[in-house]
């Protein structure tokens, strides 16, 4: 299947900085993409090129096999870091607004502008000037103004940051529906914890560069580091021939909490074997690391020198 | 796309005029006008009408049929005996009362008496006695036999009538008063225009740029369309003001100055107008002037400038021979030319700073071109509409819609013309381009301090 979004080794650089060196992305449709990285790695500037508010310096963007052009416009929709609206403007006309600038007819909009506000419980405010409604309102209306066209593609630029805990899940809700129906997400951000849950597929971009990406599970798996964690009563050796005890925090009444990584050729049911010999236990599971750990790894393996002035 | 240009020039125009700040601008600068014209009207009429003399005549040589009324002076005979007069004119809230006694020695008046209310002002007082001294004149002259034809034939009054000679030897009447109006009129609407509406573009530009709606606008509109949208619209903006304000003015005004005009009539006018035919004899030397200055048709027995029908035909007459065709399709080319030239540099500045307050910086260098071609045009440009210093300016783009329009009316060589045109466009689609770059890189611009080394750059970013 053609993948809905693909970039080619694109380039972007800026008068003082370099913002993007070769990056190359697919992005399958249907799929929930994390683009994924700390602040200043480029992901903006890559969503700036694909919603054509700049352009590539090299490489190349494909829409569906075609390359990007104007008219493919109007099937992305998307949600800025930096999104506000015209306070001095009534929430129904600037929806109205923002929908025909792209492409839908006007009674068209009217339509959904309808359906959307009464799905947000905002019936009553197209009337109110934006200026009237609380922030979370205000965002409300922002993600219907990204996803009332029906694009194919919906791009979000870090879209929980600032979102109140129960817009966002609201909004988390709305994105899985979207998907449901067919649309592809982007989700832009540097908080990889807030939507690796979320993702299909994730790519992690740092310093200009595209440093891993693949399918969550499939990076998860592959960066796994053979460690268990062990909740448990009594107290663990600390030396054996099979395995390592990483770390063990004693807690209270004998309980005890370890992280244990296996040498090579050793089964976790060698370890659980011993486990039950020598203590109570009450809690045995995998570790497997977090995007953000990944990421660390990651950047320490390909660019050690880098890891220590970022903040991750 | 050309659809999308034209939904945000639409929202420009419509969220504007229906902002309660322009409704009532609209509305009330109109009033402001209305009730300026009728107040002028009314000083107007009180210092022309307002002096109503009644004479009390005991002199027995008919003087007070010899005074004579002048717009600013009429004389009415007083009933009854002296002190009668003295309280009747105050009764009939005339303004003075003019007694010429019964022993008056023609050759060494000086008994006449003045009675007045309060302190009588020296202008009156003036008139007073010219007009006396006239009648005086008169007397002693008919004294040495000349009959009253010779003493009309005697007045003289010198009128000169202007006539521009052009290239071919053509005559026309010419009247740099009204020339001059129309030029001062047509640069200071050019002024204005730029100004109010070029600061409307930069405030909406920076209200874009501070309410964060600007990368959600340029994700489905190109930065061009949004910048040249946000012009147009509020060049219909103001147009729809200006039509307003010019109909409502026109309006208001028809309506307001009979008021004042009506105001000003209640005192006793037609009586005095009826007493007046009798003491109306030829007219003054000082009605005269005034009319001199004015016309160069009016003739000596003109009783005022407004009822004077060849006076007006002759203003008429005088902008019938302007050249109108030239003077208004060089308005709109001036008055759109400027318009967008500046207000692209207008809103160029709104996209390069984040604080309103750090326009200060970039909005000198535009507004003072401005501001010079509207002094230097008024200054040096309306006295000499020919010289060096008007040629050049109407040639730079930057003071050209405000020079060239000033020398419009006074005629300017085709060649020049069709020049200053050229350069004008050629200025306009420049700036234009450059204000488009700068926008482009600067609305997406937060928390810089830009500079003009900053904006240098911005100019040659890769799209």
């Amino acid at each position: 299947m053609i993948p809905i979004l693909e970039a080619i080794d694109v380039r972007k650089a800026y008068a003082n900085h370099v913002a993007l060196s070769g990056v190359s992305l697919a992005i399958p449709e249907g799929s929930i993409f994390g683009l994924l990285g700390p602040n200043g790695a480029g992901k903006t500037s890559l969503i700036r090129i694909i919603t054509q508010i700049t352009g590539a310096d090299e490489g190349e963007i494909r829409f569906r096999g075609e390359r990007l052009n104007p008219g493919h416009g109007i099937q992305i929709g998307y949600l800025p870091e930096e999104r506000g609206l015209y306070k001095k403007m009534k929430v129904g006309e600037q929806l109205l607004y923002l929908a025909q600038l792209r492409g839908l007819s006007r009674a068209d909009a009217v339509q959904r502008i309808k359906h959307w506000l009464l799905r947000f419980d905002l019936k009553g405010w197209a009337e109110k000037n934006v200026e009237d409604l609380s922030k979370g309102m205000q965002q409300k209306v922002q993600f219907i103004a990204t996803v009332m066209h029906q694009p194919s593609l919906i791009i979000l630029d870090e879209p929980f940051s600032g979102f109140d805990p129960i817009n966002a899940n609201l909004i988390k809700d709305e994105i899985l529906e979207l998907r449901k129906q067919g649309a592809t997400i982007i989700f832009s951000t540097h908080r990889m914890e807030s939507v690796e849950e979320l993702c299909d597929n994730i790519a992690l971009i740092n310093r200009s560069r595209k440093v891993l990406d693949g399918p969550v599970g499939v990076i998860r798996n592959q960066f796994k580091t053979n460690t268990y964690e062990v909740e448990g009563k009594g107290k663990l050796m600390v030396i054996h021939p099979d395995f390592e005890v990483i770390e063990q925090i004693e807690r209270e009444n004998g309980h005890f909490f370890a992280r244990v990584q296996l040498h090579a050729g050793v089964r976790p049911n060698d370890l659980l074997r011993y486990l039950i010999g020598s203590v109570e236990v009450e809690a045995f599971r995998e570790k497997i690391p977090s995007i953000n750990e990944i990421f660390i790894r990651r950047v320490r393996e390909t660019m050690p020198e880098t890891l220590a002035e970022q903040t991750v | 796309m050309a659809s999308k240009f034209l939904l945000v020039a639409q929202r420009e125009y419509l969220t504007r005029v229906r902002k309660k700040a322009f409704i009532i601008l609209t509305l009330s600068v109109p009033l402001l006008i209305a009730a300026f014209g009728a107040f002028m009207v009314k000083i107007a009429q009180s210092d022309s009408s307002a002096e109503v003399v009644e004479v009390r005549d005991d002199s027995g040589l008919n003087l007070a049929a010899r005074l004579v009324s002048t717009p600013q002076l009429t004389f009415v005979p007083a009933t009854g005996t002296l002190a009668e007069a003295k309280r009747g004119f105050q009764q009939a809230k005339h303004d003075g009362l003019l007694y010429l006694p019964a022993n008056l020695d023609v050759e060494n008046p000086n008994n006449v008496q003045f009675f007045g209310k309060g302190n009588i002002s020296l202008k009156k007082q003036l008139a007073v006695e010219s007009a006396l001294n006239k009648v005086f004149s008169e007397l002693k002259m008919q004294k040495t036999g000349l009959s009253q034809e010779q003493l009309d034939r005697l007045r003289s009054a010198v009128n000169l009538k202007t006539i521009s000679l052009d290239d071919t030897g053509k005559e026309a009447d010419s009247n740099a008063q009204a020339t001059t109006g129309i030029a001062y009129a047509l640069a200071l609407a050019i002024y204005l225009f730029i100004f109010m509406y070029g600061v409307q573009i930069m405030r909406g530009v920076g209200e874009e740029k501070s309410s964060r709606i600007m990368e959600v606008m340029l994700s489905s509109v190109k930065p061009f369309d949004l910048m040249m949208g946000k012009i147009v619209g509020i060049a219909a903006v103001g147009l729809t003001q200006f039509l307003l304000w010019g109909l409502l003015s026109a309006g208001a005004s028809t309506l307001l100055t009979p008021l004042v005009m009506g105001a000003g009539e209640d005192q006793p006018k037609t009586e005095v107008a009826a007493a007046s035919t009798r003491l109306a004899g030829p007219t003054t030397a000082q009605n005269d002037q005034q009319n001199a200055a004015e016309s160069p048709k009016s003739t000596p027995d003109s009783k005022s400038l407004l009822a004077n029908p060849t006076n007006r035909f002759s203003i008429f007459s005088t902008l019938g021979n302007l050249p109108f065709g030239t003077i208004l399709f060089g308005f709109i080319i001036y008055f759109l030319g400027g318009y967008l030239l500046y207000g692209a540099l207008f809103g160029a500045v709104g996209a390069a700073v984040d604080d309103q307050t750090d326009t200060q910086q970039f909005m000198f260098p535009i507004t003072m071109p401005l501001i010079l071609s509207y002094l230097i045009g008024m200054l040096v440009i309306l006295r000499n509409p020919d010289g060096p210093v008007a040629f050049w300016m109407s040639m730079i783009p930057f003071t050209s819609p405000i020079a060239m329009v000033i020398r419009l009316p006074f005629g300017v060589p085709m060649w020049q013309l069709a020049l200053s045109v050229f350069l004008l466009i050629l200025g306009f689609v420049s700036t234009v381009w450059v204000a488009a770059r700068i926008y482009r890189v600067g609305v997406l611009m937060y928390g810089k301090k830009v500079t003009y080394k900053e904006l240098g750059k911005w100019m040659f970013y890769k799209e």
